[in-house]
């Protein structure tokens, strides 16, 4: 019984299932070939370069299920970069106060955004393409040049490992009470985009207003008829997004203690949500996919960069190396046009 | 009396307005200040058309593609990869070998999109990488040190009767894009395909080779914006095409063109363009930092959006 539930969720999440075995096999693989491989060092350098792109490629993943696309994404997480690399430091509260501003402002961000799409009913892809230069601009104001002071034990607890967090605020023991043994090598970062997904998307993803989302991608006219939230998931949608997006920046100021209202990194992260989503199985026609999916994007994306690291290979194939997987990687999509029955099917 | 205008006229009506409401600003503001008007002058103007000519012709290549609902996010390496294989091969060859770039670059987007259908956003993306990656291995990460033929520093440089070839190039693109949008069949068809291509293809239109074709032409106009570009500056440089994806696509949308296809008229993304054109040389004139830059071109772009832009609600 058990056996075919499994099967059955096979099934319905072929791209899903299929980025979670690649991503499993290349970080396993990668493992095994580092020469300090399945090491908390690894792990923890690992994940601090991944946790940006990851909530980038969960923020991206909204509007992408709604079946349109968010181009701000990067510009936002520069703006909250920003913000963060000015106002998280000082005392606790001070700090705290600061990363509850950070994340607010990210969100409200997306919530223009969403009602820019909805209220004004402009296409979403070219509307954050504008608000995106918007989040830019103010991303210069607040930093016309790099820099920014973040908070210097904040910055250390969170890159590292659980025990180097318990370490630096002397909870548990400094780390050394046995209930934190067996999580005491987990990379800090891993958690906290675990516990965002845990506690914003999967009760997003139940809600009526996510369900909506879904609703949306799939069939906008029948979820209008059978009485959906529209508005409301699209501006819920658009405010998570940014939420996200606004996590990433906050990791990266934290990360890199600094702000960097750089225009070309914006454009890459962008760039680099989109492939993410992609790789993690969510489809670009909406309704299908989630953000789970596109953290494992994000996952595949980043290690085969860090393959060039132990592979030896000439760093000027690097950027040819990542265009020709990605290029193959979405090819894939192309089984499904030998499968259609009926041609018109392509045409959709 | 009342005038109508109709509703594909309209976005191309206000853009226009607005162009002379940003000549007229920009020039009180440099009488105010320096007590001349530069904007007015024929020179000036030319000379700022002259650089937009090279935003306009991808502009031309894009608004096939959007036409189509599809997009080409592929068009700033296709452009450095015609300038740098075009400056690398040089001689009598380099015209002929950039444009050659440029159609090999089309075809692939295209067949990826209409035979892999793959979505265009994504497989043009990771055709830019590619094509990114190639020049980087090439190159080795430097700007080459080929530097352009007299022919690409002539079209993009020199001036017949005190008009700017650049703008010749650029006029003959645009003829040619009107004369194929509007008086042939593969001009129809990208219509009809953009509407609906289920509907196209049981009309007999071959939509897949239709898509294939204006990915060629986006190609092909990004390879000559390229080679402009690299007789401008006299050499091919990285990343030199960067700046031109994003005012393209809002140069083709601000014109009026549906972004998710179907509908609209080249003379709208000319228009665009000059807007865009326009605006950036006036902001440059009052000397605005690149914050305010940033924050005026992304207003204005949701504001005229919000005048004519906006879409349908979907009822049904």
């Amino acid at each position: 019984m058990r056996q075919g539930r499994l099967t059955r969720w096979f099934f319905q999440n072929v791209g899903l299932a299929s980025a979670l075995l690649l991503f499993a096999v290349l970080f396993f693989s990668y493992n095994m070939m580092h020469p300090r491989g399945f090491s908390a060092a690894v792990a923890v350098q690992n994940a601090n370069e991944t946790a940006a792109i990851a909530f980038l490629a969960m923020a991206q993943t909204l509007p992408v299920l709604l079946g349109g696309l968010d181009l701000s994404v990067g510009a936002v997480m520069t703006l909250t970069n920003c913000i963060a690399s000015e106002l998280v430091n000082g005392s606790p509260a001070q700090i705290l106060l600061g990363v509850v501003a950070t994340l607010l402002s990210g969100a409200a961000f997306g919530l223009m955004n969403g009602l820019i799409v909805v209220y004004g009913r402009i296409q979403p892809i070219i509307a954050t393409l504008a608000t995106g230069a918007i989040a830019i601009g103010l991303a210069l104001l607040v930093r016309p040049k790099p820099g920014g002071d973040v908070d210097g034990d904040l910055g250390w607890a969170l890159t590292n490992s659980v025990w180097d967090f318990a370490d630096t605020y002397g909870i548990a023991g400094g780390g050394d009470a046995w209930w934190i043994r067996p999580f005491a090598d987990i990379p800090v970062p891993v958690i906290i985009v675990l516990l965002v997904t845990i506690l914003v998307w999967v009760p997003f993803r139940r809600s009526v207003t996510g369900r909506t989302v879904y609703a949306i991608g799939s069939a906008e006219g029948a979820a209008f008829m059978s009485g959906l939230p529209i508005d409301r998931a699209k501006i819920a949608a658009f405010t998570l997004g940014g939420f996200f997006a606004a996590c990433g920046g906050l990791y990266l100021a934290i990360q890199t203690s600094s702000g960097n209202a750089d225009i070309q990194q914006a454009g890459a992260y962008t760039l680099n949500s989109i492939a993410a989503v992609v790789l993690g199985g969510t489809s670009l026609l909406g309704g299908v996919g989630s953000a789970v999916g596109s953290l494992i994007g994000a996952g595949i994306l980043r290690v085969i960069s860090f393959y060039f690291r132990i592979l030896d290979i000439d760093p000027l194939l690097q950027p040819l190396i990542e265009g020709v997987v990605l290029l193959v990687a979405v090819s894939f999509g192309a089984i499904r046009t030998l499968r259609v029955k009926n041609k018109l099917d392509l045409f959709r | 009396m009342r005038i109508s205008v109709s509703n594909e006229n309209k976005p191309i009506l206000i853009a226009s307005f607005f162009i002379v409401v940003i000549l007229l600003a920009g020039t009180v503001y440099t009488l105010s200040t320096a007590g001349t008007a530069p904007l007015l002058s024929p020179k000036y103007l030319l000379q700022q058309l002259q650089t937009g000519s090279f935003l306009g012709i991808c502009a031309a290549g894009m608004m096939m593609v959007i036409l189509l609902g599809h997009i080409d996010l592929s068009i700033p390496w296709t452009l450095t990869a015609a300038a740098m294989t075009a400056t690398a091969v040089g001689g009598e060859m380099a015209l002929p070998t950039a444009l050659a770039v440029g159609i090999a670059v089309g075809m692939l987007n295209g067949f990826g999109v209409a035979f892999l259908r793959i979505p265009s956003m994504i497989f043009t993306l990771g055709v830019d990488t590619v094509l990114r990656g190639l020049m980087v291995a090439q190159t080795g990460g430097f700007a080459p040190q080929d530097t352009a033929t007299p022919l690409m520093l002539f079209l993009a440089k020199d001036r017949i009767l005190g008009i700017p070839v650049a703008l010749f190039v650029w006029a003959a693109v645009s003829v040619f894009v009107i004369v194929i949008l509007t008086r042939t069949g593969f001009g129809r068809s990208i219509y009809a395909t953009g509407s609906r291509e289920g509907a196209a293809y049981l009309s007999g239109i071959r939509t897949r080779f239709v898509t294939m074709g204006a990915f060629v032409m986006s190609g092909l106009c990004a390879s000559v914006a390229g080679v402009l570009l690299a007789g401008y500056s006299a050499k091919a440089y990285q990343g030199m095409g960067n700046a031109f994806l994003l005012p393209a696509i809002a140069a083709v949308v601000l014109g009026g063109t549906h972004i998710l296809g179907g509908r609209g008229r080249y003379i709208g993304t000319l228009i665009g363009v000059i807007l865009i054109v326009l605006l950036n040389s006036v902001l440059s004139i009052m000397q605005m930092p690149e914050a305010g830059r940033q924050i005026i071109y992304g207003t204005v772009i949701i504001a005229m959006l919000l005048v004519y832009g906006r879409n349908q609600r979907i009822t049904s």
